[in-house]
């Protein structure tokens, strides 16, 4: 692998950039690996790297259907924070925020992760309540979130409205200084280059129509479009299609598949430092690094694998982005987007051992899966190679929905009075 | 008259001359112009700086696709607006409109440094590089960066403007108003569909506007296109200009933006800026033509350089000439036509220059007619000017390789590609495209939608063809929407048919490295640098796209996608449609934030829900709190008086005598029907099949996890009709739920759900006096103790109102709920709060609500719960019908999790102090001396300063809560560490017996 530096860039440069390798080869698969893992999103391909990294297995294959990136990972609005309620969900997020500062320089390649902060706003009573306990429970885990006042909330994002007479006022806003936002691409690349120079075979356009168990009940392999492909090991991370292939090992898993919707604005000056996540006027914005305003929307109503979403939810989005920055009705859209999230019950993602031995599984991340991506990936790959949870995503377990013992962030948001 | 305009020329008005700004400097176009057109007839062929590199951009087409010419456009404060395609927008008097991404001027920009260092400037350069240290990204690179991209500026002030939205239903929708659209619009309106054409320009016709010297069906084509609208417009057809398609969605619906003032000096107060249309139609036929692509060689994007096709309409449309001395390069027959068409207008032709070795002896003998040298078999090898081309170096090929170079002197080059179907929207639908061997072109292949593609879409060439196919279109969309449909026939004269080649970068004798030769012009995305991804591994069209940005410019993709492909193909040694074409999205041309949030602004972003007695409210001082999209009083402050001294004051006046209270916020359910008992008996944990009528009880709602979602008290008023109340947040949601069980899972049930919620006003009296205050307006219910016991129900008369009378509470004392018809609401309000004077009556506030309410220790779902809660936890196993066979939630009560030990249970929490009021989401612990981080047991859930005990009080959710009661705990706040005392959740009387006055 080349090492990527302003130096060989400037090397590079001088002879035309034709001497530059392939950052990943498109591998054919072999007939067996020790693992494999179906999804080559952020998650997979992480996974992958820290198998071959830190447990030194590097007999694996990161197998997708598509290219590589194409799916969630290349679809999300990049926002990155861990200032969850939860003790479980805040040392999963926190684990992955500490990954996250190091990731660029860990992958040699320029992830361009930018802490930025992320703001999050409250307009009511109920969301001050709420966002008190946030913060309360994320000092004492050692969470870095701080309450801002209207006025400082303007301060740090100076398009914001504070107007008394707004629709739903600003009340004040979380700030979790250390959250930002990532390139959703490089991350996905940055691992792939960095998991193929450790010997891992990327293997694209590889559609895996099912998971084959052996006559104990183990897992034997992967049936693809290229053939079987034989493992005893399996993990599968293919969110917008996890409960299907799961389904295909006799798994059924409680996810509900919805249409998610971003959009980004044509691209302006730099005008908007930071995020601000406002939930209950459902704005979600960003500036990214081009310029281009990058908004989130709400999952639609109805389940579906449809990657397209309907217009009410966009409609809805941008009025309440001009709801919350009014100056920018002038702004365009430039393009929107649909991707396929799986959300569980609790809403909370499923990252563990399956009851199929050999069996692993990491979905349900719902619209919040990019920002776990370097802890997500670094425990799964834990997993798969003791064959035992680590601390971290223990509780993350599918037999919690039998249990009844949630991890229940949404529930935690509940509105009603 | 300008240098470049063609008298008597174009379908602009000589007459109407129209002055505006570009720069701070002051032009003269005429009315019709669009900015481009007005600037290129004053000879200005630089409007803009691209995006990476800052080279001078000038004008490259005549329409939406623009990605050079974006300005900044300004009329008056707070209508500033950036990136506007100069080839859109038209031109009124006083128009202010400044070039962009330049320091300190257009002419000189210091950000052209960047082209200098181009070769470090890769694709994907900085993936490789801005890494170290680590802490200068974000400090140093990133904001370099930032500055350094965006094109215009953003808005700084709020928008004056407004916007509008309205639907439509039609039979048929035609999209794209040129010869296919206007033919398919004719025969399927005669058929007697409804119909409706749009098209995004200022004015239908398409290439006809482009093509004055055709003769269709005997007519000079202006006057054919102004017939055939007016046949249009007798058949009833919606025809809407500057309106445009911008994204197809599941079951033929679409989307429209309408574009009303942005090209008016003076617009009406009263007119919208734009409207989006939200159209479901029968059938779409799609008539959107082909984009022109350009030439990819060294040098194609100076000023000066622009497509052929952009020349043509500007010289007909407009009348104005992109030049005086122009070369032409192509490899398709069209450029040709445009050729001539200057030549026949008074400029000079200096060449064509066709990449083919054999292009038609008809065009040849037409140039030659015209005295227009023709260079066939030949490339495109660089061009020079700074500001401006002023000349091209162009080779002969043979059997691929280039010969010597000879340079062609000149001041604008005008090139074209070839042609690609636009089919933006149709793969909006996921409708699939197929690759085309015979025209170089994807076209539609399996559609999703009930959808008809007409025309240049469907790779015809040809006016006539054209015309022909739309009509055919038409009648099948029109018989398809259930019509019966009638053909017509079109002979067109001077229909320039024709053919040409598609290729990837033109062939070259220079270093391919070095050349600079642009596919998506806005994003600096080179020849080089699409080879440069597919070396580095990007193999898919997405990669590329993604690690180069090729095609995700302001103009999506419309110019650079199809050079793209081709380069990547030939790159990775695939044929084009192995290496695939990205999703195009919505919406088609950038579409502003306002024209898709409509009327949803200010005030009107989200409607306030408003009880009828809010006016009252207001005229009393009520300082309103929002909940949901409620707005409540929240405390009534008398003078002077701050929050917690207002708040204080109602506890007490309440508990001491009387208190009015406005609950018609309470959601409400009317639940009617033979099996209404056996419905609310699956769906809340109480039984409810011995509580008689006349009676209320408090409910319980679960979700299927078991946890709570929901309570209120609910009344029966006969055997079959149930008065359900349900939190004011979560009225829509419980309907919701109800109507989900009642539809999916028990259809069975003979059972009607009514949302009532905004049919009552809903006030509660609350204090010792209630009673002596409402008996005089009751009439046909007694209201003794005895005989209106605590929970009952009734439906009565109140001050003459119909009423559903509750005796409840929510507070402790003794209280009614009386519930008229809305529109009694605020009457009654009035004649019980004149009626109350005489015991001090004092309205008081959802807060002081709250504060009385936690002394009893009652629960408010959404604060003391959180979804996590089981009825147990709450406290509240009493509310569960034990002998219960099932409800909605029981089966997950008994998993192992909800019955096991040490679940949080909620508590009452008494500080040491009484003096401290702990933070509402205050985390609990129970040993203070840990470090963090901590093991918290649970947090705070109601807080309140309890003026009728002198004390803070408290409830909270603690693990294994009941058994520490007695018990100290800890609350690590900022200001300090805090002891509390773990406490029943009951705080004020707890035996009732306020109850029994």
């Amino acid at each position: 692998m080349t090492r990527f530096s302003a130096l060989s860039l400037l090397k590079n440069a001088m002879t035309g950039h034709k001497d530059w390798e392939p950052q990943w080869p498109d591998s054919e698969p072999k007939q067996e690996y020790d693992v494999v893992i179906v999804g080559a999103g952020g998650h997979g391909l992480g996974a992958a790297y820290y198998l071959a990294k830190e447990h030194g297995i590097t007999n694996v294959a990161v197998i997708d259907k598509g290219w590589l990136g194409g799916g969630n990972t290349g679809r999300n609005t990049t926002i990155i924070r861990s200032n969850y309620l939860y003790d479980e969900s805040a040392r999963m997020y926190d684990h992955a925020l500490d990954l996250w500062e190091g990731l660029s320089q860990e992958l040699n390649y320029n992830v361009m992760f930018s802490q930025r902060g992320v703001m999050m706003l409250a307009h009511n009573v109920h969301d001050v309540q709420s966002f008190h306990r946030h913060l309360h429970s994320n000092r004492l885990n050692g969470v870095d979130n701080q309450w801002l006042t209207p006025e400082e909330a303007k301060a740090y994002c100076p398009p914001l409205n504070i107007s008394k007479s707004a629709r739903y006022p600003v009340m004040g806003a979380a700030l979790q200084r250390r959250a930002g936002t990532a390139r959703h691409d490089a991350v996905a690349w940055g691992y792939a280059r960095a998991a193929a120079a450790r010997g891992v075979d990327i293997v694209q356009n590889c559609p895996v129509t099912a998971i084959r168990r052996d006559s104990n009940g183990a897992v034997e392999g992967v049936e693809t479009a290229r053939g079987f492909i034989r493992a005893k090991k399996v993990a599968v991370s293919a969110a917008g299609h996890t409960s299907v292939l799961m389904d295909t090992a006799g798994v059924r898993l409680p996810l509900e598949s919805y249409p998610l919707q971003a959009l980004v604005s044509e691209p302006v000056k730099p005008i908007f430092p930071c995020v601000v996540m406002s939930n209950t006027v459902h704005a979600y914005v960003s500036q990214s690094d081009k310029g281009e305003l990058v908004v989130g929307a709400g999952t639609d109503q109805y389940t579906s694998y449809s990657q397209r979403g309907g217009l009410p939810h966009i409609q809805h989005t941008v009025a309440a982005v001009c709801e919350v920055f009014p100056i920018f009705t002038r702004m365009r859209m430039l393009r929107k987007w649909g991707g396929i999230v799986d959300v569980t019950p609790d809403r909370s993602p499923i990252l563990n051992k399956t009851p199929v031995q050999g069996l692993y599984v990491n979905c349900g991340w719902g619209t919040g899966g990019f920002k776990a991506t370097p802890g997500a990936a670094n425990v799964l790959a834990w997993t798969v190679a003791r064959d035992e949870p680590h601390p971290i995503n223990a509780p993350f377990h599918l037999d919690r929905f039998r249990t009844g013992r949630l991890i229940d962030e949404a529930a935690a948001a509940a509105v009603a009075h | 008259m300008t240098a470049f305009r063609v008298a008597e020329s174009g379908r602009v008005r000589h007459d109407r001359p129209v002055e505006f700004q570009f720069d701070g400097r002051s032009y003269q176009g005429l009315e019709g112009d669009t900015l481009a057109s007005a600037l290129l007839a004053n000879g200005v062929h630089l409007l803009g700086r691209s995006f990476k590199y800052h080279r001078p951009r000038g004008i490259l087409t005549a329409g939406s696709e623009e990605p050079n010419a974006l300005v900044g456009t300004r009329r008056g404060p707070g209508r500033y607006e950036p990136n506007t395609r100069a080839t859109v927008q038209e031109i009124w008097d006083g128009l202010q409109a400044e070039s962009q991404n330049r320091y300190p001027k257009l002419s000189f920009d210091l950000g052209a440094i960047n082209d200098r260092l181009y070769m470090l400037f890769s694709a994907g350069f900085y993936y490789k590089t801005f890494m170290w240290p680590r802490s200068f990204w974000e400090r140093v690179y990133e904001p370099l960066i930032r500055r350094a991209a965006g094109l215009g500026k953003a808005p700084q002030e709020p928008d004056p403007d407004h916007y509008a939205e309205r639907h439509l239903h039609t039979d048929i929708l035609v999209v794209g108003g040129g010869p296919a659209g206007l033919s398919a619009a004719r025969s399927a309106a005669k058929s007697g569909a409804r119909v409706v054409l749009v098209d995004e320009s200022a004015e239908m016709g398409g290439h006809l506007l482009s093509e004055p010297g055709l003769v269709i069906d005997g007519q000079p084509a202006w006057d054919w296109l102004a017939g055939m609208l007016e046949e249009l417009r007798e058949l009833g057809v919606r025809v809407m200009s500057r309106t445009t398609a911008i994204g197809y969605y599941h079951q033929n619906f679409l989307a429209l933006c309408e574009r009303l003032s942005d090209h008016l000096k003076e617009a009406p107060a009263d007119l919208p800026r734009e409207r989006l249309w939200q159209v479901r139609a029968g059938q779409v036929v799609l008539a959107q033509g082909a984009l022109e692509k350009p030439l990819v060689f060294d040098g194609n994007d100076r000023p000066g350089v622009m497509l052929a096709g952009a020349a043509q309409t500007y010289l007909h449309r407009y009348g104005v000439r992109a030049g005086d001395r122009h070369v032409v390069a192509t490899s398709h027959d069209s450029a040709w036509h445009a050729a001539f068409d200057l030549s026949d207008a008074g400029s000079r032709v200096e060449a064509i220059v066709d990449t083919r070795a054999n292009p038609s002896d008809a065009l040849r003998e037409a140039a030659r007619d015209r005295g227009i040298r023709v260079l066939s078999g030949h490339t495109v090898t660089g061009t020079s000017g700074r500001l401006r081309v002023n000349a091209v170096r162009v080779n002969p090929v043979h059997d691929g390789s280039v010969g010597p170079a000879e340079t062609l002197g000149c001041d604008s080059l005008l090139m074209s590609g070839g042609w690609t179907p636009s089919l933006h929207l149709f793969s909006h639908t996921k409708g699939t495209l197929r690759w085309d061997d015979e025209s170089d072109a994807f076209l539609p292949d399996q559609q999703a939608e009930a959808c008809h593609i007409a025309g240049a879409g469907r790779g015809l060439w040809g006016v006539e063809a054209v015309l022909q196919d739309g009509d055919l279109r038409g009648a099948e969309a029109a018989e398809a929407a259930g019509h019966k449909p009638e053909s017509g026939a079109f002979q067109v004269e001077n229909d320039r048919t024709g053919s040409g080649e598609t290729h990837r970068e033109l062939p070259s004798d220079r270093k391919p490295g070095r050349a600079r030769a642009f596919v998506d012009y806005q994003n600096d995305v080179t020849a080089k640098d699409i080879r440069l991804a597919v070396r580095e591994g990007m193999k898919s069209i997405e990669h590329v796209k993604r690690y180069t940005t090729n095609g995700m410019a302001t103009d999506q993709g419309k110019l650079s996608n199809m050079n793209g492909l081709m380069i990547a193909a030939d790159a990775v040694g695939k044929a084009p449609p192995q290496v695939g074409l990205t999703t195009f999205r919505p919406p088609y041309t950038p579409t502003t934030f306002g024209a898709f949030a409509g009327y949803h602004r200010g005030d009107h972003f989200e409607v306030v829900r408003k009880t009828p007695i809010d006016s009252w409210a207001e005229e009393n001082g009520a300082v309103f709190e929002p909940v949901s999209q409620w707005r409540r009083a929240w405390y009534f402050p008398r003078q002077g008086e701050d929050m917690e001294a207002a708040v204080a004051r109602e506890c007490l006046a309440t508990r001491k005598s009387l208190g009015i209270f406005d609950a018609s916020t309470l959601g409400k359910i009317e639940i009617a029907g033979p099996d209404a008992v056996e419905f609310m008996n699956r769906m809340y944990t109480n039984p409810w099949t011995k509580l008689a009528p006349g009676r209320c009880r408090y409910g319980l709602l679960l979700g299927e996890d078991g946890f709570i979602r929901d309570d209120g008290v609910i009344g029966r008023l006969s055997d079959d009709l149930f008065h359900v109340t349900t939190t004011t947040g979560g009225a829509a949601r419980v309907l919701t739920m109800m109507e989900d069980y009642l539809q999916t899972e028990w259809p069975d049930l003979n059972v009607w759900l009514t949302s009532t919620t905004e049919q009552w006003a809903t006030i509660a009296l609350n204090g010792p006096n209630a009673r002596r205050v409402l008996e005089p307006f009751v009439e046909g219910q007694d209201l003794s103790p005895e005989a209106f016991v605590h929970m009952s129900v009734a439906e009565c008369r109140v001050a003459g109102f119909p009423a559903r009378l509750f005796r409840l509470s929510f507070t402790g004392e003794l209280s009614f709920e009386i519930n008229v018809p809305a529109r009694y609401g605020r009457a009654l309000w009035e004649k019980l709060y004149e009626a109350g004077q005489q015991y001090d009556v004092c309205p008081y506030g959802t807060e002081t609500m709250h504060v009385l309410r936690a002394e009893k220790g009652f629960i408010i779902v959404g604060q003391d719960t959180d979804g996590t809660v089981t009825p147990d936890d709450a406290g509240m196993s009493w509310a569960v019908g034990k002998k219960k066979t099932d409800f909605v939630g029981m089966r997950s009560l008994s998993r192992p999790d909800l019955v096991a030990p040490g679940r949080k249970q909620l508590v009452g929490l008494l500080t040491e102090d009484g003096s401290v009021r702990l933070d509402e989401g205050a985390q609990v612990v129970a040993d203070p001396n840990q470090s963090v981080p901590m093991a918290m047991i649970g947090h705070v859930s109601s807080s309140y300063h309890s003026a009728t005990l002198g004390r803070s009080i408290a409830l909270a959710l603690l693990k294994d809560g009941r058994n520490l009661k007695g018990q100290e705990v800890y609350v690590p706040l900022p200001s300090g560490l805090h002891k509390a005392r773990v406490t029943d959740t009951v705080f004020y009387d707890p035996e009732g017996e306020r109850l029994k006055v």
